[in-house]
């Protein structure tokens, strides 16, 4: 297993190895987080807005106010201090980065999951039974595709008000009507391949045909569509956090942090670009990957 | 009635029955939610009588075909009600706000539509040059970002480390057309650069898409010059899909803006909806709601009646 990833790593193109790195510290600090972090989600550790190390200069006085500066990155001195600076009420920033990854990601990847259960089992469902079933649940399916996704996602958020079960439930909703599309178009071509017939033909159960016969040979473009489907989600409750409909305080979220800390940028304090850069990070890496898969997965055959 | 007709007026039906059951799910998606209403706006603190009080303002006690039917009367009156948090009109609230937005979206519309079709058609022309590749990196780029980094980055850079543009656009009520041009430039900057990858990137697919057919190769060897194959032969195939791609961004564009007038705390309809949502002021969302959804649906129907009407296989059926 672990000899097989490591081939498969090797052998894929630089873009793609840098997407797998990607991905793994992501993975890394959604797992870890607590153990990484110098400190609590929560706590106060300095004054508002401290610059990073990053951003300090080695001068006298910076060095008195912080204590150390980023030639001293291994130094003793740089123990219990913030080294990518500190929020709009003194928390470390680092420290939220690393929860943030955790709520965030974590979040999306159960909101893509719902969708993809939603949205495959309609789907092959459609296209198996095809008829008025597909009829009814095309139709519907149109109909709110052509609800502009966000516009939909506010007006129920107004109503529902904001909390994590309403807003899984809502963006998986929305969200797998575009999986059920896709699930349905690549099952529609294999339902009316000789094996699914023999299948029907031997009577075996809808279930059955559904889970044994199609979704094998439909998984291909369905985990490509899983990365990208989890970029849209991601990008998407980073924008409603962000926004401040999203995950509320005090839970770090990547959204949440930028909007937070967004009045540091006219000061010329530029800590809120790093959470937004972390969500950048991730899906880059994703659409890396997603890339490369699909290039694969189409047998190397030209690439428009 | 040819097929066109017969395919244009099916594409119009849909897009009127999406209208309305999308002002029917707006309307009566607070009845389908868990909860009284009215509770939920009020809080656990409240009295009867104010409960009673908000409910008879919202209509809550009328049956739901009634409340329909007179909300979307009023609607059509351009009567869109009271906010719930200050009392106002909504009507008076939106009107400003919407030509703020529009504003907005048009300029940003403007510069990225034609800029994305040529570097779209360059890119298909000259497929896999260092050219092309450099143009599918940024793409990539620019699809993965979230716009509110786009955003900073530019406030950064063009706002903050050199002062030459404001990072708030906001105006006085007497500004002249220059000074709102001015002011908006770096919001309509982020939707360019949101939008601009997109377009780009389906245009020279769609156009790639048209040159490796079968009747590109015949033109080609029977000697046309390639200049003349493309206008002749490609341009008109790949319009359907140009259109398409185009009217569909600026149906993005719409919605985008929600985000990027947040950013830049710019007083359009989106900041509106947004507040709006926070203070759950119904009617707000309501009616703003449905004018964004509304100007979305009619922008993708434009798109998908003028790809009918563009495709040259169903103007000039065999």
């Amino acid at each position: 297993m672990i000899t097989n990833i490591a081939k498969t790593f090797l052998k894929a193109p630089r873009s793609a190895q840098l997407g797998f790195i990607i991905i793994a510290i992501n993975l890394f600090a959604l797992a870890f987080a607590p153990a990484l972090a110098p400190f609590t989600e929560t706590e106060i550790i300095g004054k508002v807005w401290e610059p990073g190390i990053w951003a300090m200069d080695c001068s006298e006085e910076a060095i008195e106010l912080h204590g150390a500066c980023w030639s001293q990155l291994n130094d003793d001195r740089m123990d219990g201090k913030a080294w990518l600076g500190t929020d709009h009420i003194g928390r470390d920033l680092f420290t939220r980065l690393l929860y943030g990854a955790r709520n965030t990601i974590s979040i999306a990847l159960v909101i893509t999951g719902l969708s993809f259960l939603v949205g495959m089992t309609f789907g092959f469902l459609a296209a198996t039974m095809r008829g008025w079933v597909d009829q009814i649940i095309s139709r519907m399916v149109d109909i709110l595709m052509a609800f502009p996704t966000l516009i939909f996602a506010l007006i129920v958020l107004s109503v529902a008000g904001t909390s994590i079960p309403v807003l899984i439930v809502v963006i998986a909703l929305l969200d797998s009507t575009r999986v059920f599309r896709l699930s349905r178009a690549v099952a529609m071509d294999i339902t009316v391949m000789e094996f699914v017939e023999v299948a029907r033909v031997r009577g075996e159960k809808l279930m059955w045909v559904m889970w044994r016969e199609i979704l094998p040979s439909t998984l291909p473009p369905l985990v490509a569509e899983f990365g990208l489907r989890f970029c849209f989600v991601f990008l998407f409750i980073s924008a409603l956090s962000f926004l401040g409909l999203g995950l509320q305080p005090p839970t770090a979220d990547w959204g949440s942090m930028v909007k937070e800390n967004s009045g540091a940028i006219s000061f010329g304090v530029y800590n809120p670009l790093i959470p937004a850069a972390a969500i950048a990070f991730l899906t880059i890496g994703i659409n890396l990957v997603v890339d490369w898969f699909l290039r694969k997965a189409a047998g190397l055959r030209e690439e428009y | 009635m040819d097929s066109l007709t017969i395919l244009i007026v099916k594409r119009l039906a849909f897009g009127l029955l999406t209208l309305f059951v999308i002002s029917v799910l707006i309307l009566l998606g607070v009845e389908m939610l868990p909860g009284d209403l009215a509770q939920a706006l009020l809080g656990q603190q409240a009295t009867q009588e104010s409960l009673a009080a908000i409910r008879l303002e919202l209509g809550l006690d009328q049956p739901l075909h009634v409340r329909y039917f007179d909300w979307l009367g009023n609607i059509l009156q351009w009567d869109l009600g009271t906010s719930l948090a200050n009392r106002r009109e909504v009507a008076d609230l939106i009107g400003t706000r919407l030509a703020n937005t529009l504003f907005l979206a048009s300029n940003a519309a403007i510069i990225a539509v034609p800029l994305s079709i040529f570097l779209g058609m360059l890119a298909a022309l000259y497929r896999d040059s260092l050219f092309d590749k450099i143009i599918s990196m940024t793409t990539l780029m620019t699809i993965s970002v979230p716009e509110f980094l786009v955003a900073y980055i530019l406030i950064v850079f063009l706002s903050v480390e050199f002062s030459i543009f404001p990072s708030m656009a906001d105006w006085s009520s007497n500004a002249g057309f220059w000074e709102r041009l001015y002011a908006v430039f770096l919001p309509v900057m982020t939707l360019v650069l949101v939008v601009v990858a997109h377009m780009m990137r389906l245009t020279r697919a769609a156009i790639i898409n048209v040159l490796t057919r079968p009747y590109i190769e015949t033109a080609q060897l029977k000697g046309m010059k390639r200049s003349w194959v493309i206008m002749y032969h490609a341009l008109p195939n790949a319009l359907a899909p140009i259109i398409n791609v185009v009217v569909i961004n600026l149906a993005y564009l719409v919605v985008g803006v929600v985000v990027v007038e947040v950013v830049f705390v710019y007083p359009g309809l989106g900041q509106l909806m947004v507040d709006s949502v926070s203070k759950r002021d119904l009617p707000v969302v309501q009616a703003s709601g449905l004018i964004f959804a509304s100007t979305y649906v009619m922008l993708n129907l434009t798109a998908d009646i003028l790809s009918i009407i563009a495709n040259p296989r169903l103007r000039h059926p065999m």
